[in-house]
């Protein structure tokens, strides 16, 4: 697999912030940018990134394993990440998750069958104060209702 | 240095050392999982917890550096309290299989349980199990057993230099795997079964095969490179059971390369294996008495004799026999009136051979590899032809060691190159020469001969480039591996390399074929220099020349003509000319089959004995560790029988070690040159321009032994894709 010209470029971006001999550095976020690209991980894209930096084809699996944010299969195409540590279960997150998994019909690390939604759930992503909360994509979504979640939803193409 | 205390013995150890390593020398045994002496420190087992005085917690022995006055207790209730729980805490999920774990008996993990270990635990949820990979032929894992030691993976990172294994995922889920299932390429790879404390990484070929106290270990020779790595063979009832590696700091340090691990199984599994003398009767080979086999092979010899003269009898032997065989060997020719013997099967240009020096080899140690600081490799295909020198080599690059490679073909190299140069076979010539003239026109010291070698030379950028490299640093060499020495025009190259050489002030070595290239040379098996380099007045006739000749009588020993001979179809041909072919082989192979006269049936490495010369000329005698197969001989017993039928003098010998005698009394008499001159070429212009064939041997086909060995070829198909 070749990167693509808008991938190399970003990539590129990222490798000019540390020394050219430590190019591992921007491990991390190529990875993303691959993620962001494909919608995962392929074998073939972790590849691409592995010889693009010139770092041993393992090293990148180690580290794509590693972190539960990237996803080595395929996942769908909008990713719902629930919190559901103890401030948004003191504020009823099991309602949130309950509507979801019905509305959705999926339960959490599964993607619906039109492949549209992805359900996952997560630990504490900072923003208690206005818990319940999900994170969709790149957004945080808070103060959690089910209406307000069917009109979150029915908003997003 | 420094003083400290360990257990209240005085110790003095150097600055910047870890407690572990001034312990271990010592004598002092502190157990350990992760730490290994050659492998980077990793500190993550915690097996190595020790007791420092003014330390309130204890510390990891591998990673904690002496100070003075420092004191370590290694007994001490704290010490044995926390190396108890971090013995109790690896064995949650270590399973309890050793009665049908392979490494039972001569296990880190099961010794130090039995030192450290509970006999009951608190533990009673499910252990976690992990999915075994199939990481290749060689290699069996059994990945539940894995304790995450990590020494696999570092030594792939660090001394391979081939980073395969990882460890993925997190927390409870890491595993030790490719991730993806794939085989191990490394030809060094096989190390990570001595490596691995626990049963995880085990001997495939080995596996369920026998129990470490069942077995008796030999010392022996590994026999497939030149370096004579040092190994243990370990037998069982009169079987080779495995091979493993015998430390020897100045030449296999801790490693052993996967072909002289695993090449015994050319003996154990081999299916054309003979044990039986054969004569041709009526077209077909019958077996017969050795007695019946030797009088029938002197006497179809005496008659080629009589008929055609002595010097149409040749003697071809692979560099894979010992001394004290290419000893006798050339004797018996030698005694005959025949100087037509050779071993230096693979090369092709002899110009240069009266030039020679008494042995090729390389004018420094082999644990100097790793002190250079400019290195230029030809023709060399270093991981494959002696893959433990790539390990050095690799050890002097990651010190900063600048190292360019010129070759024939793209080699893959495990280590970075300061230049990397992959020309067509016509342009090395012009190459070396080039770096030759910018050398010398820096420095100007050089005879009217050599200036007009190099007078038409024109110099360009890429010679510049690596003339400049080899004139700087402190420390350089020249190494010429088989695409170089191989070469058609071997004898101008090595001219070349030579010069340059002398003209940069660099070490200079040849990495010869087979375990005993060196060896060979001194026993005089050569048609121009005899027994100790004394040279040969009319020297008899190269492998090349009676091939082409052909010979009316051809004595081959350990020789496969369709493997062994750089120009096969030639050896075939010859061998199907010839009116008696006398065959001393442990296999039978097809060509062999058909028109081999008389088949004697020789040893192979494990069951023979003698001494192997290395690159660097060191002698090395091995003894056999099994008796041989039925009723094959050593080929050393078979040539002095030999020569005692040609009722030739000083055949006596009774035992290997006499003849070893009679060649070092040679040697001593000897007054023959042994540096050998530098050889200088009419001409550098080329042959031809007619097509070249640009070939490397494999590496698992240097020899017969192991072309044999299934899982070493089974590993090249695996690898290839």
């Amino acid at each position: 697999m070749e990167l693509s010209a808008k991938a190399r470029a970003e990539i590129d971006k990222w490798l000019t912030k540390y020394p050219p001999d430590q190019k591992q550095s921007a491990l991390l976020p190529a990875l993303h940018i691959m993620q962001d690209e494909i919608g995962y991980l392929p074998r073939e894209a972790m590849d691409a990134v592995a010889d693009h930096l010139g770092i041993p084809h393992i090293a990148v699996y180690e580290a794509a394993t590693f972190y539960s944010m990237y996803h080595l299969h395929p996942v769908g195409k909008h990713k719902i990440s629930l919190c559901t540590n103890v401030s948004c279960m003191l504020r009823g997150c099991d309602k949130i998750e309950k509507h979801l998994k019905q509305r959705l019909g999926i339960n959490f690390g599964e993607t619906t069958a039109d492949g549209k939604f992805y359900l996952e759930e997560v630990e504490c992503l900072a923003a208690c104060r206005n818990a319940p909360m999900m994170q969709i994509d790149r957004t945080y979504h808070e103060d959690l209702t089910p209406e307000k979640v069917d009109k979150i939803l029915d908003s997003l193409t | 240095m420094i003083d400290i205390e360990i257990d209240g013995k005085k110790l003095q150890a150097k600055e910047g050392e870890m407690i572990i390593q001034v312990a271990d020398e010592a004598g002092i045994v502190i157990p350990r999982y992760c730490y290994h002496k050659k492998l980077s420190i990793a500190a993550n087992c915690r097996m190595c917890l020790v007791q420092v005085e003014k330390v309130p917690k204890p510390l990891p022995a591998c990673a904690t550096q002496v100070t003075p006055g420092m004191k370590v207790f290694t007994q001490s209730p704290v010490a044995l309290a926390a190396q108890r729980a971090v013995m109790e805490f690896l064995l949650i999920n270590h399973p309890l299989d050793c009665p049908i774990c392979d490494q039972g008996g001569q296990c880190e993990l099961q010794d130090l349980a039995v030192g450290f270990g509970n006999d009951t635990s608190f533990y009673h949820d499910g252990k976690r199990a992990v999915e075994d990979k199939d990481i290749g032929p060689l290699i069996s894992t059994c990945m539940t057993r894995c304790i995450h030691c990590t020494r696999c993976v570092r030594f792939g990172e660090e001394v391979a230099g081939l980073r395969e294994l990882g460890a993925t995922g997190r927390g409870e889920h890491m595993e030790i795997g490719t991730y993806i299932e794939k085989s191990l390429r490394s030809e060094v790879a096989g190390n990570i079964i001595d490596l691995c404390p626990v049963g995880a990484l085990l001997s495939k070929p080995f596996l369920f095969r026998g129990r470490a106290w069942e077995l008796d270990s030999h010392e022996s020779i590994a026999a497939h490179d030149c370096l004579g790595s040092n190994i243990y063979i370990h037998t069982r009832r009169n079987q080779v059971m495995r091979v493993v590696p015998q430390e020897n700091e100045s030449i296999n340090e801790t490693w052993l390369s996967d072909r002289d691990r695993f090449s015994y199984l050319g003996i154990t599994q081999a299916t054309d294996r003979i044990t039986q003398p054969m004569i041709r009767q009526q077209g077909k080979l019958q077996a017969v008495s050795w007695q019946q086999a030797l009088t029938h092979a002197v006497k179809g010899l005496q008659q080629v004799c009589s008929q055609h003269g002595a010097e149409a009898i040749g003697a071809l032997t692979a560099p894979t026999c010992t001394t004290e065989e290419a000893y006798l060997l050339q004797k018996v020719m030698r005694g005959i009136g025949s100087h037509n013997i050779d071993h230096r099967l693979r090369q092709t240009d002899f110009s240069d051979q009266a030039y020679d020096p008494f042995h090729p080899g390389i004018n420094f140690d082999l644990a100097a590899l790793e002190k250079f600081d400019r290195m230029l490799l030809v023709g060399y295909n270093i991981h494959r032809e002696q893959p433990l020198a790539g390990l050095r080599v690799r050890k002097a690059a990651l010190n900063g060691a600048k190292i360019a490679a010129v070759s024939l073909l793209e080699h893959q190299y495990n280590f970075p190159l300061a230049e990397h140069k992959v020309v067509a076979s016509n342009e090395l010539i012009p190459l070396l020469a080039g770096i030759a003239k910018v050398l010398v026109n820096a420095q100007g010291e050089v005879s009217a001969q050599e200036q007009a070698l190099l007078k038409a030379i024109d110099i360009n950028a890429q010679h510049q480039e690596l003339a400049a490299l080899l004139q700087s640093g402190e420390h350089r060499c020249i190494v010429l591996g088989a695409l170089a020495l191989h070469h058609p025009q071997a004898a101008i190259i090595r001219s070349l390399t030579q010069l340059i050489a002398r003209l940069a002030n660099a070490n200079y070595g040849c990495f010869t074929d087979g375990p005993n290239t060196a060896g060979a040379h001194i026993a005089g098996a050569l048609p121009h220099r005899m027994a100790s380099g004394a040279k040969v007045e009319k020297p008899g006739l190269t492998w090349q020349q009676m091939l082409a000749k052909p010979m009316k009588a051809l004595l081959l020993m350990n020789v496969e003509p369709e493997h062994d001979v750089a120009n096969s179809p030639a050896a075939m041909a010859a061998v199907q000319q010839a009116e008696q072919v006398i065959a001393l082989t442990p296999y039978l192979t097809g060509a062999l089959a058909e028109h081999a006269d008389v088949v004697l049936p020789i040893t192979p490495f494990a069951e023979n004995m003698g001494t192997y010369v290395n690159v660097e000329g060191r002698w090395q005698s091995f003894r056999a560790a099994v008796l041989p197969q039925g009723d094959s001989r050593p080929a050393w017993k078979v040539l002095r029988v030999l020569g005692n039928l040609f009722e030739l003098n000083g055949f006596g010998f009774e035992s290997a070690p006499e003849v070893l005698a009679e060649l070092r009394e040679h040697l001593q008499q000897s007054d023959s040159d042994k540096q050998g001159q530098w050889y200088c070429p009419q001409t550098l212009d080329q042959h031809s321009d007619n097509l070249e064939r640009v070939t490397e041997c494999s590496i698992y086909a240097v020899d017969n032994v192991v072309r044999r060995s299934r899982p070493l070829q089974d590993s090249l198909t695996t690898t290839s894709s």
